[in-house]
């Protein structure tokens, strides 16, 4: 959690948010706290109600119970002060397939009541720069591939300066160069000061680019805050190396552990056990330190001859926390 | 969708051109004068795309208003610009209006144009047995065509409550099209007389006063009530409709 923030400093506040389709609930009440000035991730295996929430964050959508607030203002009745200083990309680029990309970009920039007609153009060839569309701007979107209307959806999210962007699964249909360049625009728009709130589901994306996440699963928010706290309350995980794999695992146990013997050969086992959280969450009584450990072990003559705490990566969490394999919780 | 209308009276005045003398009495209301004058082309065009492509057209233009945005997904962007739901609706209806307006316009002036061009044009008889010089003519073909447009807003209201309620173009299309056919057989019910002139197609024909000297206004004035007070209730159910709705698109 990011701890005690006050409003001001949150770009998204959300409070008790539910959204109901008929009897199947797509968001169930979750609180949402995205801190100014940060890339938020916002993570969740599909149909977790990811696109939902923006949604309602954007004001296309009512929220069904609880509230949120975007820079400050609540949503969706201050939406004509927040949308102006937001830019979005939605579940895909949409476009009128018989415009050409700049001439979908002035359309929109148009419907913005509080843009500058007298810059559009330059806005417009500057947001097309910046995704390196500029060769096919002339081009109709009909003729766009799936990875060029995903930049032309970039572009239109940054056709004027944004406090907050959202952007929904912006890799998507992208080629590599196409998601480092992401990265580097996601990068480059944060260092302006803006905020990002990322959704995506390629959490390696994710660990790349941001500074918070959130990981939603089946319409509820079952984690969230800054990156590094995220994958230590994944756990750590020790990894011993050793000949006497019985003596150690006995060792292990004395010390509140559960080992795990992997590997076939019983004279040289590697032992696995989960560490307890550092923060001492997890163990009740008191912290073992992973030297203490080994010093135990030493005392009890097994010979180590290899030790290790490796930090859980955010995809063992990721899984830990939606399930595994296709079985998308419904 | 203007050229296939304005297609409607070129192939009316081809086909009359090209054919031998037409018998009175058969096929549309004016076909026979058309040899006569040129300029009946125009109201024999209005005349026959009344029941089915007016309403046809009509149906499609302002079906596609909301929903056509919603089908091509823009309906969101548009709207987290943000353009304001109640401006969005606001301009979509206007452009169904100038629809309305310039469609029968373009059926009555093709028509004039391509009629004086194939055919002799001369003082027009109206049906009260005056004659009134061309020029004049082409003021009451005008003024066909604006009672026209007033007949098509009622419709037009209509599309655009259909387009609120739905992400697929073609279906509220489909649906506008199909209510204007309803509406017409209905009008043509005698059982359901009582309810008639609550019917948006009731007074579709209706512009024969305008044909007369002096001009009739009766009917003019009905058929406007009767559209305003279609266009109030379907554009106030396309509003709180719109206004609340969750875009999922």
């Amino acid at each position: 959690m990011t701890g005690a923030s006050t409003a001001d400093d949150l770009a998204i506040e959300a409070k008790g948010l539910s959204k109901r389709f008929g009897r199947q609930l797509a968001v169930n009440n979750i609180d949402l706290a995205v801190p100014r000035g940060s890339v938020f991730g916002f993570l969740g295996p599909n149909g977790s109600g990811k696109t939902t929430t923006i949604r309602m964050m954007l004001g296309l959508a009512a929220a069904s119970e609880g509230t949120i607030s975007v820079l400050g203002q609540e949503m969706p009745r201050q939406l004509q002060d927040v949308l102006p200083r937001v830019g979005a990309l939605v579940e895909g680029p949409a476009f009128y397939p018989f415009l050409s990309g700049t001439a979908n970009l002035h359309r929109f920039d148009a419907a913005d009541p509080h843009s500058v007609r007298g810059t559009r153009a330059a806005r417009v060839q500057r947001a097309l720069e910046r995704v390196g569309l500029t060769h096919a701007a002339g081009k109709k979107v009909r003729a766009y591939s799936l990875g060029m209307k995903q930049r032309l959806g970039i572009a239109n999210a940054l056709l004027s300066p944004r406090e907050l962007l959202v952007l929904d699964e912006p890799t998507n249909g992208l080629d590599p160069q196409g998601t480092r360049e992401v990265r580097h625009l996601v990068r480059s728009l944060a260092a302006d000061g803006a905020t990002v709130f990322v959704s995506s589901h390629l959490l390696a994306e994710v660990e790349q680019i941001c500074t918070h996440a959130a990981v939603m699963s089946a319409g509820s928010l079952v984690a969230q805050g800054t990156l590094a706290s995220l994958r230590q309350s994944g756990g750590r995980t020790l990894r011993l190396l050793t000949p006497d794999a019985g003596t150690a695992s006995a060792v292990l146990v004395r010390l509140g552990l559960t080992p795990v013997t992997d590997g076939a050969a019983p004279t040289t086992g590697v032992l696995t056990a989960s560490l307890p959280d550092p923060d001492g969450a997890v163990a009740a009584d008191g912290v073992v330190a992973p030297e203490d450990i080994v010093a135990a072990l030493v005392d009890a003559g097994v010979r180590v001859r290899g030790f290790a705490v490796e930090q859980g990566s955010l995809e063992d969490r990721f899984v830990a926390l939606t399930g595994e394999g296709f079985d998308i919780a419904q | 969708m203007l050229a296939a209308l304005a297609a409607i009276p070129i192939l009316i005045a081809v086909a009359v051109r090209l054919s031998s003398a037409v018998p009175p009495g058969r096929g549309p209301a004016f076909l026979d004068r058309i040899t006569q004058n040129g300029l009946f082309v125009g109201v024999t065009g209005m005349l026959v795309s009344i029941p089915l492509f007016l309403p046809l057209t009509v149906g499609v233009v302002a079906g596609d208003t909301v929903a056509g945005e919603a089908g091509l997904g823009t309906l969101r962007y548009l709207l987290v610009a943000p353009a304001g739901r109640v401006k969005l609706l606001l301009v979509k209806y206007a452009g169904a209006l100038v629809f309305c307006i310039v469609a029968p316009l373009v059926i009555a002036l093709t028509g004039a144009a391509i009629g004086a061009a194939l055919f002799p044009v001369g003082r027009v008889t109206l049906l009260s047995g005056d004659t009134i010089a061309p020029a004049e003519a082409v003021l009451r073909l005008i003024l066909i065509a604006a009672y026209i447009a007033v007949s098509l807003l009622g419709l037009s209201a209509i599309g655009l409550f259909m387009s609120t309620l739905t992400d697929v173009p073609v279906g509220a299309m489909a649906a506008t099209v199909v209510l204007s056919v309803v509406s017409q057989v209905l009008d043509a019910l005698p059982q359901l007389e009582w309810l008639h002139p609550w019917l948006f197609s009731h007074y579709w024909l209706g512009f024969s006063e305008l044909l007369r000297q002096p001009i009739g206004w009766d009917s003019f004035a009905s058929n406007a009530w009767l559209q305003a007070g279609y266009v109030a209730v379907f554009g106030a159910l396309a509003y709180s409709r719109f206004v609340t709705k969750d875009i999922l698109s």
